[in-house]
């Protein structure tokens, strides 16, 4: 194997994690849309756990499950600690939602630049 | 083999990404929202990690989807087209870019063995678990005996949120009863002038 393609495997994992991350880190900054702007951050929050994941998967390893047949498996910690993470994240995304429900009854509108040239409420 | 689907299916999320940042109609976004979790859940399959795979499957592809689509309804569908260029978001974004590319060159290579992330505390958990726990799974018994506290801590955060989000609603339907009775009284008063 070429050395070259050979980088691109034991790379490509991050190298995707990065361009998610940062689609996300975007999305956040350029998009005016609040909903948009919240779909950015859960880009952001999943590019975590690929960051998380790919380090403990071993190539040949199967899933934490003891069983006397098997020998190899991947690393558990991360899957713990990304469990956590999942459903930390929907619960600040159910929070953001519920932010941007009260500031549409408010403003009526979710645009950012719109709600800035309003100044105050109705 | 494992490396090939693995590659295939982050090559189809950096797909679905990019529809996500260019797509205008918001309900588009959110159902393709739905089909980056079900790839990310495939992925996880594919890294070993089948609890969080489930997870993300229910939760990610469903429970947040549906919360998008609530949120949908009670607000707008579509997105303005934004009147600033994005030109500084793109810099910034590429900067951060390069700078984490730049960090990867020191990360170990993807699924091999014998990286201290594989070596230090796994090994452990992994011998132990059958021993003290007599739990099979160890994602299972690392999360509710090892680690339960941090659980523990999942809990408070979820229930603090579900908490803000009770409160940010409530009123919103006698909010919303009270502006037609005001709008039918100035009615009234109009037609009795």
């Amino acid at each position: 194997m070429s050395p070259a393609i050979e980088t691109l495997i034991t790379s490509y994992n991050y190298w995707i994690t990065i361009f998610l991350m940062v689609a996300g880190l975007y999305t956040v900054i350029a998009k005016d849309n609040m909903i948009k702007k919240l779909v950015g951050l859960s880009l952001f929050q999943t590019s975590v756990y690929l960051l998380y994941l790919s380090p403990g998967k071993i190539l040949g390893g199967t899933a934490p499950i003891i069983d006397p047949a098997l020998k190899v498996y991947s690393n558990p910690l991360p899957h713990v600690l990304i469990l956590t993470a999942i459903v930390v994240g929907v619960a600040t995304i159910a929070l953001g939602l519920a932010l941007v429900v009260r500031i549409n009854e408010e403003y009526g509108t979710i645009e950012e630049d719109e709600i800035f040239e309003t100044g105050t409420g109705k | 083999m494992e490396a090939l689907i693995n590659m295939v299916l982050l090559t189809l999320m950096a797909v679905i990404t990019v529809g996500i940042i260019r797509m205008k109609s918001l309900f588009g976004v959110v159902i393709l929202g739905g089909i980056y979790s079900f790839l990310m859940a495939s992925v996880m399959i594919v890294l070993d990690a089948v609890d969080v795979a489930m997870t993300e499957a229910s939760v990610g592809a469903g429970v947040s989807t549906v919360l998008m689509l609530a949120a949908l309804y009670l607000t707008k569908h579509e997105e303005t087209p934004s009147l600033h260029s994005p030109a500084v978001a793109l810099l910034l974004a590429a900067v951060v870019g390069a700078a984490l590319i730049y960090g990867t060159i020191d990360l170990p290579p993807f699924g091999s063995a014998d990286t201290p992330v594989n070596t230090h505390v796994a090994p452990r958990y992994l011998e132990k678990s059958i021993p003290e726990t007599s739990v099979p799974n160890v994602v299972t018994s690392v999360l509710g005996s090892y680690r339960g506290f941090d659980t523990f801590g999942e809990v408070t955060v979820i229930f603090t949120a579900g908490l803000g989000v009770l409160l940010l609603l409530r009123g919103r339907r006698k909010r919303i009863h009270s502006d037609v009775e005001t709008a039918a009284i100035a009615a009234d008063a109009r037609d009795a002038a």
